[in-house]
């Protein structure tokens, strides 16, 4: 699981052109993932949300883009290594932007 | 539009497709009344045919309805790359082969013919079920029925509008082709409506016939053999039905009324079709039609050279109705009597018993030597065939018979 963060790819100030060019980053990184069949899913996330906390479930407003540390979108794929995954990493538009970032997680087993 | 849209949400989502044009249809119709038609129309069709599409899609990204697993169509599913990828589907140069990569979906060898036929009239010809049902005598029920287990298959089978493989090519397009000519066959000569000749299955039938001879890997010799063959009929409908609805036959047809712009299309498509080491049956009627367009006037006819064609059609794709027609033929080159001697020495009297035109050609014969002779034969072709026009024809021939003088 990638998670990104950062980056101003929605921006609205932005021309067509330009996010037309964005998108075409997204292409070219997922499609070469799609081909070789290890593309899962991807979606961005919206940017309002809300989070409940503990036993009482309080509900607040949050978290906040400002925070530059709100998940605004995930990938899932397949890897052989976890040093395989780091590599298509780097591949993300998300860092074209100086603030951009991408986690990279790798799913856990639940042994019981 | 269809088979575009075929693409984006799969073959067994057919009906999706299908709503999806007709809305935007619908949409431009009132839009355009009120605003005039856009300069480009088909651009903008496209464009909101587009979004309707894509609004489907987000609404169904993980619905257990649309299947996303291929590697093609998974793209679809995420928003990153939903609009880079409909785009590219749209474009004009893509487009253009849908149509033909949805005919052979269509097409499928494990699809009945009459299935390949109803999905192709409803999907790509755009008939309504109603449409479908009475130009094959049965019910909306029945078409619905055929329609939903092709949709099933489909999605079963993960069917993708697509071109076959090299080495199945030619053997999937004359499937696609034979089912082409089953649908003009059923315009030009309709046995199951009293309407004898349906313009609209012509045309469709053409066209789709036109999308194979403009693509380069389905350009075959019988696919230029059958256009060209298509051609020659279709320049003679005018002549070959009168006021009332009656067939008109060869003799008496009005050759002014030919349409001779289609005849020199014809001859230019059987060019084109001299190519390769084959010939096909296609190659040989439409040479045979070719005959009868080239003839001025009816006794002009070149009866011998198409005898030889028939004998050689008869050879490479025998059929009742090749021997039965190059009876005919025989009769006009050699006289009855050659004819009544064909049939003695022919071990096929039993397949042609069951056919009308049998019937009506010995009736014919006995006509100007046996009345009672001939009176029989034309009742029996008028409890054989279906064809109400048919029915009128022989009536008048049987009245003639009455008015002949001894």
């Amino acid at each position: 699981m990638f998670l990104f963060r950062g980056g101003d790819a929605h921006a609205p100030g932005q021309s067509p052109e330009v996010q037309q060019a964005h998108m075409q980053l997204w292409m070219q990184w997922m499609g070469g993932l799609a081909q070789s069949g290890k593309l899962i899913g991807a979606q961005p996330l919206a940017q309002t949300g809300k989070i409940l906390t503990g036993t009482k479930k309080v509900v607040t407003d949050g978290p906040f883009m400002e925070g530059k540390e709100m998940v605004g979108g995930y990938l899932m794929c397949k890897a052989d290594t976890y040093d395989e995954a780091v590599e298509v990493a780097k591949g993300c538009p998300i860092l074209v932007f100086e603030d951009g970032k991408v986690e990279v997680r790798e799913m856990q087993e639940i042994k019981m | 539009m269809v088979a575009v849209l075929a693409k984006v949400f799969g073959t067994e989502n057919l009906q999706v497709a299908e709503d999806v044009v007709q809305d935007t249809l619908l949409q431009a119709m009132e839009i355009w009344k009120l605003k005039g038609a856009p300069d480009n129309p088909s651009a903008w069709l496209y464009r909101v045919a587009k979004n309707k599409a894509i609004d489907i899609l987000r609404r169904n990204k993980f619905s257990v309805q649309y299947d996303f697993s291929d590697n093609d169509r998974i793209l679809l599913q995420s928003e990153y790359t939903m609009s880079t990828v409909m785009e590219n589907l749209w474009k004009e140069e893509m487009v253009q082969d849908d149509l033909l990569r949805m005919m052979f979906a269509c097409c499928h060898p494990d699809i009945s013919e009459e299935n390949q036929i109803t999905l192709i009239l409803k999907t790509l010809c755009g008939f309504s079920t109603a449409e479908i049902a009475r130009s094959f005598l049965t019910t909306e029920d029945t078409i619905s029925k055929r329609l939903y287990r092709t949709k099933e298959f489909f999605r079963e089978r993960k069917i993708r509008p697509e071109f076959p493989p090299t080495d199945h090519l030619k053997s999937r397009a004359n499937a696609v082709l034979r089912t082409i000519y089953l649908i003009f066959n059923e315009g030009y000569n309709s046995t199951h409506t009293d309407v004898m000749i349906r313009k609209d299955l012509l045309e469709q039938a053409m066209y789709l016939c036109d999308q194979l001879c403009s693509n380069v890997h389905t350009r075959l010799p019988e696919v230029y053999a059958a256009m060209a063959l298509m051609c020659f009929h279709a320049a003679r409908i005018d002549s070959r039905m009168g006021g009332e609805g009656e067939i008109i036959l060869l003799p008496k047809q009005d050759r002014s009324k030919w349409n001779t712009q289609l005849i020199c299309d014809g001859s230019a498509y059987l060019d084109k079709a001299a190519i390769g080491s084959e010939v096909s049956s296609y190659h040989i009627e439409a040479a045979i039609a070719f005959e009868h367009c080239a003839a001025p006037r009816f006794g002009d006819t070149n009866w011998a050279h198409i005898l030889v064609l028939y004998t050689w059609l008869d050879a490479i794709a025998p059929s009742t109705i090749v021997q039965l027609n190059r009876l005919t033929v025989i009769g006009k080159v050699h006289g009855n009597e050659a004819v009544l001697q064909e049939i003695e020495q022919s071990a096929r009297i039993p397949e042609w018993e069951k056919h009308f035109l049998y019937h009506s050609i010995l009736g014919e014969i006995y006509s100007s030597t046996d009345k009672e002779k001939a009176l029989l034969c034309y009742e029996k072709a008028v409890q054989l065939t279906q064809s109400i026009s048919e029915k009128k024809l022989l009536r008048k021939k049987i009245a003639m018979l009455g008015t002949m003088t001894k």
